[in-house]
């Protein structure tokens, strides 16, 4: 019998065995949020759970992007990688990828992108290799992470965001900078990952 | 191999870290005598209760959570067969590999060939239970591979020599000043004006290892969870450095224990909500991958997954204690538990310790193996009220208990406890005989006359005293008492 057969058998033979009675799944938690997506109240709640975090969030009108993004860089000088897909002007000097190798991405100082989905409740940006956000390498390798959020992208709670995303897509979740709480249960942030997060709200 | 199903196969002997080498009482006694560790312990399990209580505070909805999580994964052992078929279809469709492990010799192998077949002699390795309940490390260094290690916590283990002793936290037992040694002593070329600052220690931690990530062709992960539907795969981490191992290599392993799988992708509405906030204390944790098979020009070209069995499906036979294997490795009940705050971890022998330890491990390997460990527990009931899916760990230790007595009944000379209870049993089952025995511990008060409690007894009671005060017997039973106060009455 195959390791896989024998799995399989031993499974059913310890299901037969204990006759579990089947379950109904309570699903009396909330799957909805108190505010629709894009609400103000929303917006100002990820502000608040992305500065808990020690997140850098700064606010852009529609129209003023490139802008917020240029001064978010400009702490941080270096190279500037972008995905392919980046929105045209968001990032004018910006590098779009070109599968770069992990060596040669580490030489990039920061890098911008879009996501997929916000979550208010939980400080969550969801990442899912869209064309405005790029594989997955790209925003871990270098050491600045400028994603840009726009209002109607973020929902209340959990449930949302799961319900938000396609599960098949590579997907990266985010809430706040890379951290550790490994020595003595003290959160540090900036460990693998990028060391800074910086959040442009557009609303 | 045998093939005949009637009965359990536990997780083997002499591989992997599920069996301590000595019982748990002695090894606690050890434990308890190092004032260091204690203190550590102490202070890193009170910061981490209070993170959790302050988070799980916030969400009026949590109990109802628990119980949506808790069913959930009742529902899924109950046709966990389906489930693992569904979870291999759909990452086949998507590229992957799958492989079945009977056993932690069976899944050291798989992934030992794997690795070699790639022609690499050095992997990269997110932190993973699984990994370590099956020794894959010790047995990938036998056969020539470098297994490194890249959460922080396991780098401080590994470099240290050490073991782990916690399951989220597995370097729990140290302070900083003791990892700033350990760093000082085992990373080549680290800056030897290292401070003990956690910044400081996770930036050395950051240049050691940034570049292994950038040039490993081979990660190793565990997996939080297996989504069935979509065959999805994710790891739920903090540092980043899971995202590098998950990311930069070429070939992706993953181990993940057949319990692990969740029928559906919304599932995951309730268990991002429970874990982070049960384990770190945190709203959700910085980082959460999730993968399906292989996605052209994005990660690993090449992945491996592998469903480990190694006693799972012996757990799953009993009707009571397969709900052990709901557990998902948040490592609450540890944080709230007097015995592992004062034992820690090493005490319990295996790498699952604490209140779960002490309910999964005896399942994995048999509860012959590992029959201290129900033992070790007040029963007080905390970690029932932490879990965040209810696994009712009291009751299960008890059960437990209850199959170890059963186990050396047949013994040919009684343990003294089985003595003890029979004596007890022909004491209690007739009233003047009780009465008798009662009035006969009178003696005893001539014990512990200054502190009104006698802390030292001969042999054999002295293995109760060695470790517990016993009450100074009454001057009057109850039955004198009864008798003198409502005398004539009934």
């Amino acid at each position: 019998m195959s390791a896989r057969e024998e799995v399989l058998a031993r499974i059913r033979a310890a299901n037969a065995a204990a006759r579990p009675t089947a379950v109904e799944v309570p699903r009396d938690y909330h799957r909805t949020g108190a505010h629709p997506p894009g609400a103000p109240e929303l917006v100002e709640l990820l502000r608040d759970r992305l500065v808990d975090y020690r997140a850098t969030v700064l606010d852009a009108a529609p129209d003023g992007i490139p802008a917020v993004v240029a001064r978010a860089l400009a702490e941080h000088p270096g190279l500037v990688l972008v995905p392919s897909g980046l929105p045209d002007g968001w990032c004018p000097d910006g590098v779009p990828d070109r599968a770069f190798s992990p060596a040669e991405l580490d030489r990039f100082a920061a890098v911008v992108t879009g996501c997929a989905a916000a979550c208010a409740e939980t400080g969550t940006i969801a990442l899912d290799g869209s064309p405005d956000q790029g594989r997955r390498a790209l925003t871990l390798v270098p050491d600045v992470h400028v994603c840009v959020v726009r209002a109607e992208q973020v929902v209340h709670s959990v449930p949302e965001l799961i319900a938000a995303l396609t599960p098949d897509r590579p997907t990266t979740f985010i809430s706040g900078p890379s951290a550790t709480s490994d020595i003595e249960l003290e959160r540090v942030e900036g460990v693998h990952g990028p060391r800074t997060l910086i959040v442009v709200l557009v609303h | 191999m045998s093939t005949d199903l009637g009965m359990p196969v536990v997780a083997p002997a002499g591989v992997g870290h599920l069996r301590g080498d000595r019982s748990f009482p002695a090894a606690a006694r050890a434990a308890l005598g190092d004032t260091q560790l204690r203190r550590n312990l102490g202070h890193a399990t009170t910061v981490i209760r209070n993170k959790r209580a302050a988070v799980v505070a916030e969400l009026d909805d949590w109990e109802a959570l628990r119980r949506a999580g808790e069913a959930i994964k009742t529902a899924t052992m109950g046709r966990l067969d389906e489930h693992l078929e569904r979870l291999e279809e759909q990452v086949t469709a998507r590229g992957g590999v799958v492989h079945w492990a009977r056993d932690a010799n069976e899944a050291n192998r798989i992934v030992t060939d794997l690795v070699r077949a790639t022609g690499q002699t050095e992997v990269v390795k997110v932190k993973s239970m699984a990994t370590q309940e099956i020794g894959l490390n010790e047995a990938l260094e036998a056969a020539g591979i470098e297994p490194k290690e890249t959460d922080l916590a396991e780098l401080i283990v590994q470099l240290g020599g050490d073991l782990p002793s916690h399951i989220l936290v597995p370097a729990i037992h140290r302070n900083r000043a003791e990892i700033r040694e350990i760093f000082l002593r085992e990373m080549p070329g680290v800056d030897p004006e290292l401070t003990a600052e956690p910044r400081r220690l996770a930036m050395a931690a950051r240049t050691h290892l940034r570049e292994r990530f950038l040039r490993a062709k081979v990660g190793i992960s565990g997996a939080n969870f297996g989504i069935a539907e979509t065959g999805t795969l994710l790891v739920v981490e903090s540092e980043g450095n899971g995202r590098m191992c998950l990311t930069l290599p070429e070939t992706l392993i993953t181990v993940m224990g057949i319990e692990k799988v969740l029928p559906t992708w919304s599932d995951l509405e309730v268990f991002l909500q429970l874990l982070p906030r049960s384990s770190t204390g945190e709203r959700m944790n910085p980082y959460t991958s999730a993968w399906t098979g292989v996605t052209p020009d994005d990660g690993p070209q090449a992945f491996h997954l592998v469903l480990l069995d190694n006693g799972r499906t012996a757990a799953l036979t009993d009707p009571v204690g397969r709900s052990a294997l709901h557990c998902i490795r948040c490592s609450a009940c540890l944080n709230v538990c007097p015995v592992y705050e004062r034992a820690g971890g090493h005490a319990y022998g295996s790498v699952y310790p604490g209140p779960i330890g002490a309910v999964l491990s005896p399942q994995l390997t048999g509860v012959e193996d590992n029959a201290s460990l129900p033992y070790a527990s007040s029963l007080c009931g905390a970690c029932f009220d932490a879990c965040p899916v209810r696994i009712d760990i009291p009751s299960l230790l008890v059960q437990l208990r209850a199959a170890h007595v059963d186990a050396n009944r047949g013994r040919r000379v009684p343990t003294p406890e089985a003595l003890g209870m029979a004596a007890a049993a022909w004491v209690m089952a007739d009233p003047r005989r009780f009465a008798n025995a009662e009035k006969a511990t009178r003696a005893g008060r001539l014990l512990g006359r200054a502190a009104g409690r006698i802390t030292t007894l001969p042999p054999p009671l002295s293995r109760w005293t060695a470790s517990r005060d016993a009450p100074r017997p009454p001057a009057e039973t109850f039955r004198e008492w009864w008798a003198r106060e409502r005398g004539g009455r009934s």
